[in-house]
């Protein structure tokens, strides 16, 4: 079977597992990586929101043959280390607030959020309401509105 | 103020064991003073059969005959351990447990440490997680317990100090005295332990000097959640424990007739097994990629279901063919009548039925998130031939529940397939399945007719007539389980669980209300409540209705008629902090509602506009609607154990109430549901959601706590109802109020599940 190879949180992983395995169950089922949650397999509920080379992506719609030794994935357990501390201010927010209810979705939430902050900031302005409106992980819990002052807590201090 | 310390004093026990290990009967914790005095009963005037007794009640009742232990468990570093026979799904009850503990105990917080319990059979009744019961049932109990341990904590002081106990004091998880340097209690636990069981009585803290019952604390498990490390059900580690998935029928239960290709889709990439089950053909690989590969390429032909052609129509049709005659019209007085329609919505949790199964020759293990983890016990048992002693079943945490995990369908079935390939299984629902195959708040109508002369409201009726709700979990026991299978039981247990959990709130005079249930063909439960959502949300749109009628203020009739104080200061605490009766803009509306229930009431002011272009704002696949701008929420649970969680749990009802008032339910459709994905049960999200939210906890109005969990949804609906109803002049009475239009293309039925899409990389952002 053919090795696959890239980096997942800094450390480079080889795995020998058919090409067109999703790489949400390569890092779930081969790596033992279980912050990326599944909750649907088709790019709807973003349980299993993960960064691919600092993009938000879901891994639950890339097959592990479209990743090389080049790219880095970083999942939920990998986040903290890209700003070098124990926890992102993305997951300070998170306790602040006491966000979770039952935490699968929790995951995916905070690094979309995490993406959402970046990639508004690079448009050189603050998160709106409406950019709020525009995350899709769905949160059966429903700690919406939570989620929606972590994300404003976590943005000055990002 | 005997009658105080006497309300405070109880019986418990230590047990026998190296280090301190205290104890206390769940469900009936006798008091140290019991028959001393019997209050007389309060006289109503015109009783209403959930003041005297309550689904609350009825629960706590029935597990007094058990006399079974829950136990404390102080460690020689410290730390206090205690295993909690429910299952935490995100209510938040390990965390309002360990607040308990450390309250009664006198520890910080961050040393208790709360795990689920194993099934353990002989709880009986006293291992169900439902009916918002769990709070209020363990209230008394786990706090006895945690009280043993202090009392002998601080004997074991005493001795060594030399002193008496009610010189010491014990805080912050120290035994101090006068002039002595504080000891840890992990240093006492061995000498506080006993050799033999012993019966001690001891004395509850005094409310006023609560330090951490009723202050606002953030969830135990918060750091596991933001950090990834919290482990569900499929997430655990277990040994050989490889993927496993289930091809199922295109129609709603329906079975396998014959396999074409059972050795083909064996030799597929990574796949290891394949085999029918009783719900359809399981696949286990190395992936669950591999095992969606595997379900989509299995050629299987069905055999029907349960619910062989029928859509939304005939459903519909059975409901009104079932249900009974409202009262006549009274002589000589006015009437507001009306039927709503309640339509299938998914219970399904994001985390789909799973648990982890193995199965040997002369035991099982099972793991997964189960409300009932008797009843899933004894039935896996049976299922597997096995006795029940060698049955394990441990309750993980769970993600998310809504009503779904008081089945146990995932770990059924991971008991089954285990068995069936003689290796350990890892299974889990895809999605689609979760949604099409899952379980359903069933279709219901309910019609009320409220009769009325001048200002005066002289009856309420309604009729509920529901698509049959499973209650086959009963109160967790195989006993009360299998009377809820028999025909007549069932129709006896619903209607008892229907009058037990619902309430008139107003003085409306005689007030009636009937339960008929028809069609057992679907696979029902509750979700975030039976039946009060429906029942409250007819009721309080009648009331508007009434209010119309009688040219009144919604909120100035419901404060009117609403029973006591209690109730009415919730009401008016949302007015007045929600403006209630501030000038809107057309389009757009305010609705106010009240609902009491778990000996709690709530009361809910929302704010909806439905103008065309908010109702038309462009999302992709998904469903926008008229968007509920603000909500102000009051509750009073009695006693708010913890704040935070109670302010949590009030949040997801009122996103749970938006929903079923505006846009999720299911569509059936020739035998099939046609929602696969959660871009086709459009639960609300983030685009639905009220920018403006206020949850108002209210003063403890009780020294006891009432149930929480599923309280909010009712006000919600029916406040999200009612200012539909303002907002657009029209009565709506079919919910969700999008349900006659389709807002997704249905996916295929067959192959059951779909594949993952390919593209994942162009879609970073």
């Amino acid at each position: 079977m053919p090795e696959h190879t890239f980096r997942v949180n800094g450390e480079q992983m080889t795995v020998d597992v058919a090409p067109d395995v999703r790489l949400l169950w390569v890092l779930r089922d081969i790596l033992g990586i279980t912050g990326p949650k599944y909750g649907c397999g088709i790019n709807v509920c973003k349980a299993c929101t993960s960064h691919l080379n600092g993009q938000a992506f879901n891994p639950c719609s890339v097959p592990v043959g479209d990743v090389g030794p080049e790219d880095e994935i970083t999942t939920i357990e990998g986040l903290p280390a890209t700003v070098g501390r124990e926890l992102h201010p993305m997951q300070e927010a998170w306790l602040d607030h006491d966000v979770a209810q039952c935490g699968y979705c929790q995951p995916g939430q905070i690094m979309a959020a995490v993406a959402l902050v970046r990639r508004v900031r690079s448009e050189g302005r603050a998160v709106t309401d409406a950019d709020l409106d525009t995350l899709r992980n769905i949160c059966r819990c429903g700690t919406y509105p939570r989620i929606r002052k972590a994300v404003a807590e976590a943005e000055a201090h990002m | 103020m005997h009658d105080a310390i006497g309300r405070r004093r109880f019986l418990g026990y230590v047990l026998a064991a190296p280090t301190l290990v205290t104890a206390a009967e769940l469900g009936r914790t006798p008091t140290a003073s019991a028959g001393q005095h019997s209050p007389a009963p309060a006289q109503l005037p015109s009783p209403e059969i959930t003041e005297i007794v309550d689904l609350n009640d009825m629960m706590t009742v029935a597990a007094a005959p058990t006399a079974n232990l829950i136990s404390v468990e102080v460690g020689p570093d410290g730390s206090v351990s205690f295993a909690l026979p429910r299952a935490e799904v995100g209510q938040g009850i390990t965390t309002s447990t360990a607040m308990l503990i450390a309250e009664e105990l006198g520890v910080p917080l961050e040393r208790v440490r709360v795990t689920l319990a194993d099934a353990r059979p002989e709880l009986v009744f006293n291992q169900l997680t439902g009916g918002s019961n769990t709070t209020f049932s363990t209230y008394t109990p786990v706090r006895v317990a945690a009280a043993v341990a202090r009392t002998r904590l601080l004997d074991a002081a005493a001795a060594d100090f030399g002193v008496p106990a009610t010189r010491l004091t014990l805080d912050g998880g120290t035994v101090s005295g006068p002039g002595r340097r504080g000891v840890d209690i992990g240093k006492l636990a061995a000498k506080a332990s006993s050799v033999r069981a012993e019966n001690v009585a001891v004395e509850l803290r005094k409310r006023e000097s609560f330090k951490v019952i009723g202050t606002p604390r953030s969830r135990i498990d918060a750091l596991e959640a933001v950090t990834g490390k919290k482990k569900f059900a499929v997430d655990l580690d277990v040994p050989n424990a490889l993927p496993t998935m289930v091809c199922r029928a295109p129609t709603v239960n329906g079975v396998v007739g014959s396999v074409a290709n059972l050795g083909e889709v064996r030799g597929m990439p990574g796949i290891t097994d394949v085999a029918r089950i009783s719900t359809g053909v399981a696949v286990r690989g190395e992936t669950f990629g591999q095992c969606i590969d595997a379900v989509r390429a299995l050629r299987v032909s069905w055999r029907p279901g349960t619910a062989e052609g029928k859509s939304d129509d005939d459903v519909r049709e059975e409901l009104r063919a079932a249900e009974l005659p409202l009262v006549r019209k009274p002589p000589l007085t006015d009437t507001v009548d009306e039927t709503f329609t309640f339509h299938f919505r998914s219970n399904s949790a994001l985390e789909p039925n799973c648990a982890i199964a193995d199965v040997r020759a002369d035991r099982a293990e099972i793991w997964s998130s189960l409300k009932s983890p008797i009843v899933a016990k004894q039935t896996v048992a049976a299922r597997l031939g096995l006795p029940q002693r060698a049955v394990t079943v441990h309750v993980t945490e769970g993600g998310g529940s809504f009503g779904r995990k008081l089945f146990f369908d995932g770990a059924l079935e991971a008991a089954e397939a285990s068995q069936r390939f003689g290796k350990p299984v890892r299974l889990m629902w895809h999605r689609a399945d979760d949604s099409r195959q899952g379980r359903t708040h069933p279709m219901a109508t309910s019609r009320v007719r409220i009769s009325y002369k001048g200002d005066t409201v002289l009856r309420y009726d309604q009729r509920h007539t529901s698509v049959s709700t499973d209650l086959g979990h009963g109160l967790g026991e195989i006993i009360t389980a299998t009377a809820a299978q028999l025909p007549v039981g069932d129709i006896g247990f619903a209607e008892t669980f229907f009058q037990l959990s619902q309430t008139m709130s107003y003085d409306f005079g005689f007030n009636s209300r009937l339960l008929t249930e028809t069609d057992k063909g679907f696979n029902t439960g509750s979700m975030r409540n039976v039946y009060s959502p429906d029942v409250t949300c007819a009721r309080e749109l009648m009331v508007d209705e009434l209010a119309t009628r009688m040219d009144r203020d919604p909120y100035e009739l419901r404060r009117a008629f609403l029973r006591d104080d209690r109730s009415r200061r919730a009401l008016e605490k949302v007015a007045r902090a929600g403006d209630w009766g501030r000038q809107m803009p057309d389009g757009l509306a305010q609705g106010i509602a009240f609902h009491a229930e778990y000996k709690a009431v709530s009361a809910c002011l929302v704010e909806l506009d439905c103008r065309r272009e908010t109702v038309e704002r462009p999302i992709r696949n998904a469903v926008a609607g008229p968007r509920v701008t603000k909500v102000v929420f009051a509750v009073d649970v009695g006693l708010a154990v913890n704040p935070r969680g109670l302010e949590a749990q009030m949040m997801g009802c009122i996103n749970d109430g938006i929903a079923l008032a505006l846009t999720s339910s299911l569509h059936l459709r020739d035998g099939s549901f046609l929602e696969a994905s959660w871009d086709n049960y459009f639960y609300t999200r983030q685009w639905n959601t009220p920018p403006e939210l206020q949850i108002i906890v209210l003063p403890d109005s009780s020294d006891e706590p009432g149930g929480a969990g599923e309280l909010g949804v009712a006000a919600s609906v029916s406040a999200v109802a009612c200012a539909y109803r303002r907002a657009t002049g029209t009565m709506p009475t079919s919910f969700p109020i999008n349900h006659d239009t389709l807002s997704f293309e249905p996916k295929p039925t067959v192959p059951p599940v779909p594949q993952s899409p390919t593209d994942g990389r162009d879609h970073a952002w």
